[in-house]
């Protein structure tokens, strides 16, 4: 028995879109690097690599949605609330890395999509979703946790929609991109629903227990000191 | 770092274990969103085997365990690990590089 796979392989998108996405990827984790190094410190360092090792575990979990379809965690929102946009970066990229590298799920040439996807579009919509969402909701640490959800909810058709995109530019399939792109949007709102309960509950147990390690929580701190 | 970090810490990892080492046998094996997709609209056939297909490792099975549970569970472990020292190993390199621009 094996697992199934969770990210784009090899041969779905032709090489020269892999190969602008892998060069726009390496771009975006070398920012992520940079800004990454202004926010860790002693304390927020190991709960960013636990971030990571939580991600890879809570992946392998696919659920269910459909029928014979199932989800998995991306897990953009719940880092980028734990440890911030950059940090959540380098860490899925990371998960992406080892699972490509040794589980061979994820191709290496689509190693670019995938992070593009994932660890890019996923992270960053998340990032402006949280902010926005904390903006309108009471500021307490349940708000963290809704904000995250909300942030998950969406992200997750937002990254199957990168894959869209790629498909359109560099698609090898015969089938229509609008066809593949209004199918990924449908389950990947249904992936979302689960993506959102699981983050949720995750970030509410961290910011219930070490708030003062939470990324999203510190920040407020910060402003209003 | 101190002591309430450090549990802290430990029931992460030893969360991210369990769930990776003995759940992860009772995780959904139908195709995710994508792969199903790749099904139904006919270009799953377009998919290349990776250059690493063949890794003892390929789809979280450990080549050679023939226990399902034991293949499975132990591959989560490893998978754990090996995220765990290079996530460690990238933010200690970012951690390193705000010294070496602040100094």
């Amino acid at each position: 028995m094996n697992l199934a796979k969770l990210h784009i392989p090899d041969g779905f998108i032709n090489i020269p879109v892999s190969a602008l996405f892998g060069v726009l990827s390496i771009g975006f984790v070398l920012i992520a690097l940079r800004g990454a190094a202004k926010t860790l410190d002693d304390r927020t360092t190991p709960l960013a690599g636990l971030t990571a090792v939580f991600i890879f575990a809570a992946q392998m979990m696919n659920f269910p949605v459909a029928a014979g379809t199932s989800g998995h965690l991306v897990g953009a929102a719940l880092a980028t609330a734990l440890v911030g946009p950059y940090s959540a970066t380098l860490a899925l990229t990371v998960v992406l890395g080892v699972q490509a590298l040794l589980f061979a799920d994820g191709g290496l040439t689509a190693l670019g999509l995938n992070i593009f996807n994932l660890s890019v579009i996923a992270v960053w919509v998340s990032h402006f979703a949280i902010l926005v969402i904390r903006k309108i909701l009471p500021k307490n640490k349940t708000s963290v946790a809704i904000a995250a959800a909300l942030a998950a909810f969406l992200s997750v058709p937002l990254a199957a929609t990168g894959f869209s995109l790629q498909y359109a530019l560099g698609g090898t399939g015969t089938i229509d991109a609008a066809t593949v792109a209004t199918a990924m949007l449908g389950t990947h709102i249904l992936i979302g629903i689960g993506e959102a309960l699981i983050t949720f509950f995750t970030v509410a147990s961290v910011i219930q227990t070490r708030s003062d390690l939470v990324y999203g929580w510190k920040e407020k701190l910060e402003v209003r000191s | 770092m101190n002591k309430t970090s450090n549990r802290f810490y430990l029931y992460f990892l030893l969360i991210s274990i369990v769930i990776a080492g003995a759940f992860s046998f009772y995780a959904s094996s139908s195709p995710d969103g994508l792969e199903k997709i790749a099904e139904d609209k006919g270009f799953l056939e377009t998919a290349k085997d990776s250059a690493v297909a063949d890794s003892p490792l390929s789809d979280y099975g450990v080549a050679g365990v023939d226990h399902d549970r034991l293949s499975v569970g132990l591959s989560g472990v490893i998978g754990v690990l090996v995220t765990a020292l290079v996530a460690f190993g990238v933010f200690a390199l970012a951690k390193k590089m705000r010294k070496g621009s602040t100094n």
